[in-house]
């Protein structure tokens, strides 16, 4: 996800992590297209999220966590998210955040959204912690590292 | 005639938890007056009072984006597909 977003930027970038259904495991990562192409809007492009929902669909998948980039601000969910998610959104999805506005640090923060209301919940990493903590701190514009897995 | 609806998660509190609904109608306006009156209120959450699409609501005949093709006019046959999906937008 912070290497979507990196790459996207100064665009916001978008996307998802599918897993299967009612289990609430994130487990196939889903790169989106951000048919706004914008540096302060983001939305999944309409042709090819249906054509991930229909594989999601065959493989009786769900959304677990539905993420986006803030380009300038901070891993928070706007007004327009929160509205947005709340009117037709994903209600099992995890919203998760990533900054880009540092260069040198990303800020990740997950959170849910329903009826306008957001409340966020902590991560906690598994599996792994040694290859996040290099990433956290390796991380620049110009090197990327991808061993967060 | 018989229209297969996948319905979303979010709107499945309309179809005690049914994924997939059947309804029918000559076209998408006609379909979701067919849905409303067997999942009630599941037409208002697509449909504004205006009577046009929701902004942020995707709404798919087979894999035909509806707002390029008449949008609620647009016509339906027998064994079509509808997807009905949240959009996944926001902004800063």
């Amino acid at each position: 996800m912070v290497a979507h977003a990196r790459a996207d930027h100064p665009d916001e970038a978008c996307g998802l992590i599918a897993g299967p259904e009612g289990t609430g495991e994130p487990k196939r990562h889903v790169p989106m297209i951000n048919a706004a192409r914008s540096t302060t809007f983001y939305e999944f492009d309409a042709e090819e999220w249906k054509q991930v929902y229909d594989q999601m669909w065959d493989n009786d998948e769900e959304v677990v966590v539905a993420y986006h980039s803030h380009t300038h601000t901070e891993a928070h969910p706007s007004r327009s998210d929160i509205a947005i998610a709340s009117e037709l959104g994903l209600p099992g999805a995890h919203y998760v955040l990533v900054t880009t506005q540092d260069p040198a640090i990303a800020e990740v923060r997950s959170f849910r959204i329903s009826g306008g209301e957001v409340a966020e919940e902590p991560i906690e990493v598994h599996g792994a912690p040694e290859a996040v903590q290099s990433y956290k701190f390796a991380h620049t514009p110009d090197s990327t590292v991808y061993d967060c897995s | 005639m018989s229209i297969e609806v996948r319905v979303p998660t979010i709107l499945r509190t309309h179809t005690g938890g049914q994924k997939l609904v059947t309804g029918e109608g000559e076209n998408l306006a006609a379909l979701f007056d067919s849905l409303d009156a067997q999942h009630s209120g599941i037409k208002a959450r697509i449909v504004t009072e205006e009577g046009a699409l929701h902004r942020f609501v995707n709404v798919y005949i087979n894999d035909e984006d509806v707002r390029f093709i008449g949008g609620l006019e647009a016509k339906l046959s027998d064994g079509d597909s509808i997807t009905i999906l949240p959009a996944v937008a926001g902004g800063m």
